[in-house]
């Protein structure tokens, strides 16, 4: 029953890239973290196996401004199983020039909490 | 950020940068610093910013900011300063030439022909993106082949897609950036192929571009043919031994639309060539001093052109500084000239800058050849640096401090990395 | 409309034939399979005007080399395309080369060559520093030049067209009926094409078209040559064509500074049996480095910004095919390799000559007019010629390449001039021909032939046919 409580994950701290160890106790309530080679690594593979998270960063379509995309990121990091519906769920979503870095284009992406900015400005062609 | 563009070219500037990408914004800004006060900014676009604006991912500016940010937002940072500070920008333009009096003639889409002269010049093309001629992929000619960088200006800034079915050549970060960017888009993202044993790109890429989303990552394979008439039909892909020739036995083919290339960048040294700047035959770029000037005094160098840097944020460092330096040229503030030569030895490619002087503190950025663990970089017999590991895929950046170099009465100092 | 003359095949040959013919009250009409004129065999010519001593005699080949050689300047002087007398080396490696030398220089003395020299080793260094120490003597002959074989094709058919050819381009001619008065009917994927005559200038494909009518009675084989373009760093390395001396089989694997000053080494020569396969080798690439740093020493493979391939139109025999069929009315122009491009402008004549004796009647053309209109090179003008005219439009000083120093307003001439495709604004311009391979210009060009042509960038080709260069986004489903 072990082995289904091991997971590996490549550390991103350094070009290193420690090959960690991350098993689960019985209870599911802790980890143990090995292969690490320093602090910072021990961290990132307790936090990338208890709560991965990732800031999304894509473009939706704008119409009047200099480019045809804006691009915009989630206003902070999202669960990592959720990266692609983030993305996708914006696919569809058209503004019109001209438009501020900063303003909200989506607000509470997929009841994330956060929500999808525009990157930079877009001023009208 | 709508950049005020200059409607009055002046007949002299105290300082013109060509490039106006994160190099040429910094030393604008590291001019202004250092009280020159005409400043002319110039880029070939019609904005400036440079690849900033399509590198729309986030990661950027945690060492020159304090926080992570996207490119376009990086490039609004960098643009603000240059705004506050006054600095003219002239975007449309193209430097055509510079004269040994540093006249500077340019050809602008909204200013024709001009000449303007300059106290100092700072030369900041950046880089542009090995093609498929440079490695002679065999095969035959479809369109479908491209450089990671003209896909990324595509999706990102076009709102078009490459292709459907998409291999990638080469494991630089461009190339896996875009495998992460093309996912989300839809498209399908057959692998990266990588003809070196090790990954040329940053293990975050790895992991948030790559394993994120299953993309396998194959080293010591490269594409050894490309096929399809009109458009990309696929590719063959095959292992290579220790001496990169491929083993066609193992050789595979992969039915795909769109091969996209990730094989490095060449600083972009057309201006630096025309003037006859003392060139660096590792680096493809201008030989600097410690202070960022080439080989023609007055003439400055910073960014990719000099060499290519894998981070944005050591571009706005090393950039600031030959901006300060390019200030204190017009200003008369001329610090004392170099007295050490760095001689790149086993396992360095090279050090930018290449001298140094031992009355101030710098900063030495170098490469190294291959992969090492447990090593310690030395500079003659006078100064050393235990490090755990070194790639070629990071820069090595090291603090040389003066005291260092109180004792040492040499001229040139060797630099090694050695096992420990 | 019923045309007099229909020609099959846009190469230089085809475009040469169409021009010649405009100069006469004709109703002509060329049909090219390709979306542009040019794009097959003539794109990826060499480009070398040969000097008129390597044909041997008694051959088409050793006849119209040297009268097509003379007529250049002629062509050069009211087309405007790139073309530079820059001479020719023949290099003997060793001693026992030197009859080969002599041979050629007989040769071409014979037939009225001008200019054929031997050159001493220090002769060779004075003019040519970059040449091996190991050679021992050269044939030098002033004659020979280069042009862009694919300049010479638009300029050709944009003469032609000016003076009333008609140009059918994507026209592939699937089929040739005749009816009962002698007319033929070319069919195309767009419909029957009828004529009186038919010049059948298709080039690799030539065998096949001869067989339409039954005119046949030769084959084409293709006949590979692999090229590789270097940094315009090594610009001005040579000044002449620098020739091996030549085998039976072909006449070496060449240094040749193209018009525009790159260097371009090759062509390989390989015999294959698809009139498609384009492809290089890495073998091919082994091949002509390995050769080429034989004669100039100085020349490597990290240089190379892009190579490609080209099929010669080898008949049997291989001897150029020229002339009236059984088939009256249906004139061959087939099996044209090597020297054919140098030799187009006097097969056109040939042709002209070979129509009229089969009794198409040639009253001469009021109106036609020889001369195009100058286009500029907007890189290699003076400055202040640059800086006059970007005062006069600002496009000329937005540079679209940079690279190659291409203004916005030549791309935008181009696509006036025809140009439909990427290929089409790359081989006009050089736009996209330098060291970043389109890497920093591509979506421009798009851009603005997506605007000139009105068409969507996702109707865009490199060269027309399934060669798209960008898809539409899925835009997923309307919140």
């Amino acid at each position: 029953m072990t082995g289904e409580r091991i997971f590996h994950y490549l550390c991103i701290g350094c070009p290193l890239g420690c090959r960690l160890e991350v098993e689960e106790n019985a209870a599911g309530t802790d980890v143990e973290v090995r292969g690490w080679g320093c602090k910072t690594g021990k961290a990132y593979g307790r936090q990338e196996h208890t709560d991965p998270r990732r800031v999304v960063a894509t473009s939706v379509r704008v119409s009047g401004g200099r480019w045809a995309r804006l691009p915009v990121k989630t206003s902070g990091p999202v669960p990592k199983a959720m990266v692609r519906d983030v993305a996708r769920a914006v696919r569809p979503v058209a503004v019109a020039a001209p438009v501020a870095a900063g303003t909200v284009i989506v607000a509470d992406v997929l009841g994330t909490g956060v929500d999808m900015i525009a990157t930079r400005d877009m001023e009208r062609a | 950020m709508i950049t005020p563009e200059v409607r009055q070219l002046a007949p002299r500037y105290d300082v013109v940068v060509s490039g106006a990408g994160p190099a040429g914004m910094a030393a604008a800004v590291g001019a202004r610093e250092r009280g020159a006060e005409r400043i002319l900014l110039i880029d070939r676009e019609r904005e400036a910013g440079g690849i900033l604006w399509q590198c729309i991912h986030h990661g950027f500016g945690l060492h020159h900011f304090g926080e992570e940010l996207t490119g376009p937002e990086y490039a609004e940072r960098c643009l603000r300063q240059v705004t506050d500070g006054g600095i003219d920008v002239l975007t449309d333009t193209y430097v055509y030439d510079i004269s040994p009096d540093r006249t500077l003639t340019l050809m602008s889409g909204s200013h024709g022909m001009r000449q303007v002269r300059a106290g100092a010049v700072v030369l900041a093309m950046g880089a542009r993106e090995r093609t498929r001629g440079a490695i002679r992929i065999p095969g035959e000619r479809p369109a479908g082949v491209l450089t990671a960088g003209l896909a990324q200006k595509f999706v990102n800034m076009m709102g078009l897609l490459p292709g459907r079915r998409v291999v990638i050549l080469g494991s630089g970060d461009i190339g896996l950036i875009m495998a992460r960017r093309l996912t989300l888009e839809g498209v399908e993202v057959l692998g990266v192929f990588e003809i070196m044993p090790y990954a040329n790109g940053l293990n975050r890429n790895i992991v948030q571009c790559l394993h994120d989303f299953d993309i396998p990552l194959s080293l010591s394979t490269t594409v050894v043919d490309i096929r399809g008439r009109e458009r990309v039909e696929g590719v063959t892909v095959a292992p290579v031994d220790q001496a990169l020739r491929p083993d066609m036995s193992r050789a595979h083919d992969i039915a795909c639309d769109t091969v996209l290339l990730s094989i490095g960048l060449i600083p972009e040294n057309e201006l630096s060539r025309r003037i006859d700047l003392r060139l660096d035959p590792v680096t493809s770029g201008p030989v600097v001093n410690s202070t960022m000037e080439t080989s023609i005094g007055g003439v400055f160098a910073c960014g990719n052109v000099v060499h290519i840097h894998d981070l944005v944020d050591f571009v706005s460092q090393e950039s600031l500084l030959a901006g300060r330096a390019a200030g204190d040229y017009v200003t008369g503030r001329r610090p004392p000239a170099d007295n050490i030569r760095l001689l790149p030895g086993d396992n360095v490619a090279y050090c930018v800058p290449h001298t140094l002087s031992t009355d101030r503190e710098h900063v030495v950025y170098m490469r190294v050849r291959k992969p090492m663990e447990k090593c310690t970089i030395r500079f003659g017999d006078v100064f050393s640096v235990k490090v755990r590991y070194v790639f070629p895929a990071e820069m090595v950046n090291i603090t040389m401090k003066p005291k260092f170099l109180e004792n040492f009465h040499g001229d040139s100092l060797r630099v090694d990395v050695v096992q420990r | 409309m019923l045309y007099d003359v229909a020609i099959v095949g846009g190469g230089v040959i085809g475009c040469a034939i169409a021009r010649a013919l405009s100069r006469f009250r004709l109703r002509v009409v060329l049909l090219e399979k390709e979306c542009e004129v040019g794009f097959g065999t003539s794109k990826s010519n060499s480009g070398i005007i040969h000097a008129g001593h390597h044909a041997a005699g008694g051959t088409l080949k050793g006849e119209l080399e040297w009268a097509g050689n003379r007529m250049w300047d002629a062509l050069h002087e009211e087309l405007d395309f790139g073309f530079a007398r820059n001479g020719e080396l023949m290099l003997a490696m060793a001693g026992d080369q030197l009859p080969v030398l002599e041979h050629y220089r007989r040769q071409g003395i014979e037939r009225g060559v001008t200019g054929l020299e031997i050159w001493d080793r220090e002769r060779i260094h004075r003019e040519e520093p970059a040449i091996s120490a190991d050679v021992v003597a050269a044939l030098h002959a002033a004659t020979a030049g280069v042009v862009n074989p694919y300049e010479v094709c638009f300029s050709l058919i944009e003469s032609a067209r000016r003076n009333g050819v008609a140009l059918l381009v994507d026209s592939p001619v699937r089929g040739i009926a005749r009816d009962g008065d002698g007319t033929f009917a070319l069919q195309t994927p767009g419909g029957a094409v009828p004529a009186r005559f038919v010049v059948n200038a298709a080039g690799l494909y030539s065998d096949e078209v001869a067989r339409m009518v039954g005119a046949g009675g030769f084959s084409i084989h293709p006949r590979k040559g692999e090229e590789y373009l270097l940094d315009k760093r090594l610009k001005g390395l040579v000044r002449n064509v620098i020739f091996p001396c030549p085998t039976p089989q072909s006449k070496g694997i060449l240094v040749i500074p193209t018009y525009d000053g790159t260097l371009m080494v090759g062509p390989t020569a390989t015999f294959v049996d698809d009139k498609n396969d384009r492809t290089t080798s890495a073998k091919g690439a082994e091949e002509v480095f390995a050769a080429v740093r034989r004669l100039v020493p100085g020349i490597s493979e990290r240089d190379c910004i892009a190579e490609f391939a080209g099929l010669r139109a080898v008949a049997d025999g291989e001897d150029f095919i020229i002339g009236p069929t059984a088939v009256r009315g249906f004139v061959n122009c087939a099996g044209i390799q090597s020297p054919g491009l140098t030799s187009a402008p006097a097969i056109a004549e040939r042709i002209v000559a070979i129509l009229k004796d089969e009794g198409l009647a040639m009253e001469p053309n009021p109106e036609y007019e020889p001369r195009l209109r100058k286009r500029v090179r907007f890189a290699a003008l003076p400055m202040e010629e640059q800086a006059r005219l970007a005062e006069e439009d600002s496009r000329f000083g937005r540079i679209g390449c940079r690279c190659e120093q291409v203004s916005e307003r030549e791309i935008l001439d181009a696509i006036h001039a025809g140009a439909r495709t990427l290929d089409g604004i790359k081989f006009r311009t050089r736009a996209g021909m330098g060291r970043c391979q389109g890497g920093f210009c591509t979506w421009r060009s798009m851009q603005m032939l997506s605007a000139e042509l009105g068409i969507p960038m996702t109707a865009i080709t490199k060269r027309g046919g399934a060669s798209w260069i960008v898809c539409d986004r899925e835009e997923g489903d309307a919140a």
